[in-house]
């Protein structure tokens, strides 16, 4: 039977990331995520190329791994170049293929993330879009934002935008043929099976916490993981 | 080591004309004028060849970057947008996004060390929709462009970056995205070691680049730090720290090239100021941010509400007093149609 190492090994960004760490933890200095969290990229680091079973499997189940902000200011600074984040990006994928990513709060959030920013590209073509960045989940935006988005149609067009309309332009609405592709390429290169994966484990969790959960961003189990923290992990 | 301490390895040559747009979710969204801003100067200031390709999708940066989908499916998707431009003709790729700069440089990268990865993705991409490609000859960042011709912007400022009412060069801090200057700084002017790709459009259009310590420090945005609303404790700190460290040199404003650190620095400082009454700029306001696009729109002289300025959380206009910018506040929030041309803001009856 393989080695977790084995299956992080496959991936090329482990492959470019990681070679002979030395542990002198520029990563850590310059990370943003370590001056948040409890959260130590040298660590990682030390832990991974251990090739220690029992340590990565932990680390595939550990809140430690979602805390990165993959903002790549360890790859600048690292004297080996070495990327941490990358790391984490192959620890992330293995995690979730393997189940173990509902065993942290902070992994159970990817269920979140694959509702929106996930059906988002598949159903509009871009990563955001002002219909699906309501005020309700985002408070932050402010006033201004919530303007925008109820008058939304006459403001984008008053701005030479090209709103949810066919043909070239800002937040054009794109071609089914091109949003045919997009599906293609998805189920081609493994992004479905990977939604069906995040979604197969989710329903379990769900199930095991007594939540209710749907294919939507209007369940139980999406609102707890979309807006819960417990105390540790803030 | 990866981080080259010589100028001279960040002094790119950036192609002189036909590039091919690839537009920015998060700008499109939250700074739509802009994008139009940065078409107008291109196509009707410099007479530019830029094509807008109604083909061209998401390159999926933020699931990739908060991990719901694979790499081979990101670099898929990367690859169709070079078939895209191969299709259209063009070798220059402009990415308004700092984390599609990010991705399409990533992608060469990758590449260039396995091509075997290269030959794989070449076949997903013909499976699953019939498609080839050329890679792109130059890769370079909107706001490369920008500096590139900032000379001849300058040429044509109406507005230079003066405080008329003191004389003085206004003070600037900028703020460039990680994803231009931290994972390849050989791909971007002056990398993270010398970020001169803003301060360098600052300076020629008459204001003072001010250096702060935390300049290379995130703005927090995070991927999956932001988009599950549990983890927003982490992107608003970063900014916080940002905040801290530039306020105490008074800047008049902060200009970006990314377009998630703009909208993310003008809308903490909204949120900063409801939870706490903070606020970092002079008389109880926020500091202006800007976009490099709106930024060279001022000082050209568009209409501030034809570039979008409305659309800041963060109010632009003492700013726009300093420049010495006549503007009409009655027609901020008018949803009539704005057409952008050089110093005039025309209003169409609807």
């Amino acid at each position: 039977m393989k080695n977790l190492y084995d299956f992080l090994a496959e991936d090329v960004r482990l492959q470019d990331g990681l070679n002979a760490c030395m542990n002198c933890g520029i990563c850590t200095a310059v990370c943003p995520a370590a001056q948040f969290y409890d959260y130590d990229p040298r660590i990682i680091c030390n832990q991974v190329q251990t090739r220690d079973n029992e340590t990565i499997l932990s680390l595939l189940k550990s809140e430690t791994i979602w805390y990165c902000g993959q903002c790549m200011s360890c790859k600048t600074r690292c004297p080996r170049g070495n990327t941490p984040a990358y790391i984490i990006q192959a620890l992330r994928k293995l995690s979730q293929k393997l189940g173990y990513f509902t065993e942290s709060e902070k992994g159970r959030q990817q269920f979140a993330i694959k509702q929106t920013i996930g059906k988002n590209i598949l159903e509009v073509g871009y990563c955001v879009h002002p219909e699906r960045v309501s005020p309700a989940f985002h408070p932050e935006q402010g006033p201004v934002w919530k303007w925008v988005t109820e008058n939304a149609d006459k403001l984008y067009d008053s701005l030479g935008a090209n709103y949810n309309k066919p043909g070239a332009g800002t937040l054009r609405k794109i071609d089914q043929e091109s949003m045919d592709e997009l599906q293609q390429i998805f189920d081609e290169t493994g992004a479905t099976e990977m939604y069906d994966t995040i979604h197969k484990y989710s329903v379990e969790k769900a199930k095991e916490m007594n939540m209710d959960i749907q294919d939507d961003c209007d369940n139980e189990y999406f609102y707890h993981v979309y807006s819960k923290n417990s105390e540790n992990n803030q | 080591m990866s981080v080259s301490k010589n100028w001279k390895n960040y002094n790119q040559q950036i192609p002189d004309d036909r590039y091919y747009y690839a537009r920015s979710c998060i700008r499109q969204n939250f700074f739509p004028g802009s994008e139009k801003t940065f078409l107008t100067i291109l196509q009707d200031l410099l007479g530019k060849d830029i094509y807008d390709d109604p083909k061209h999708t998401s390159c999926t940066g933020i699931a990739y970057h908060s991990d719901i989908i694979p790499f081979e499916t990101m670099m898929t998707v990367v690859a169709r947008h070079f078939s895209l431009m191969t299709e259209a003709g063009y070798k220059n790729l402009v990415p308004s996004c700092v984390t599609s700069f990010g991705l399409y440089n990533e992608v060469l990268e990758t590449w260039e060390h396995h091509p075997e990865v290269e030959t794989k993705i070449r076949e997903m991409l013909w499976k699953s929709t019939r498609r080839e490609f050329e890679k792109p000859e130059a890769i370079m960042h909107a706001s490369d462009i920008i500096y590139h011709f900032r000379d001849i912007i300058s040429d044509h400022a109406q507005n230079p970056l003066i405080n008329v009412q003191t004389g003085e060069p206004l003070k600037v801090v900028d703020h460039i995205g990680c994803h231009y200057a931290k994972i390849f700084p050989s791909k971007g002017i002056g990398g993270a070691e010398f970020p001169i790709v803003l301060s360098g459009m600052v300076s020629s259009w008459g204001g003072q680049s001010v250096d702060y310590p935390e300049r290379r420090h995130c703005c927090g945005f995070g991927f999956r730090q932001y988009l599950v609303k549990a983890n927003r404790g982490y992107s608003i700190a970063n900014s916080y720290r940002k905040f801290e460290s530039m306020a105490p040199y008074k800047p008049d404003f902060i200009v970006a090239n990314c377009p998630g650190c703009a909208m993310f620095l003008d809308r903490w400082q909204y949120t900063i100021g409801e939870m706490k009454n903070e606020w970092f700029g002079a008389n109880g306001q926020g500091i202006p941010i800007l976009t490099y696009e709106e930024m060279a729109g001022l000082v050209l002289g568009f209409d501030p509400w034809a570039i979008g300025l409305q659309m800041h959380q963060t109010d632009c206009e003492p700013l726009l007093k300093k420049m010495g910018i006549s503007y009409d506040r009655d027609k901020k929030f008018s949803l009539k149609r704005k057409t952008i041309l050089l110093n005039v803001l025309e209003e169409e009856i609807q």
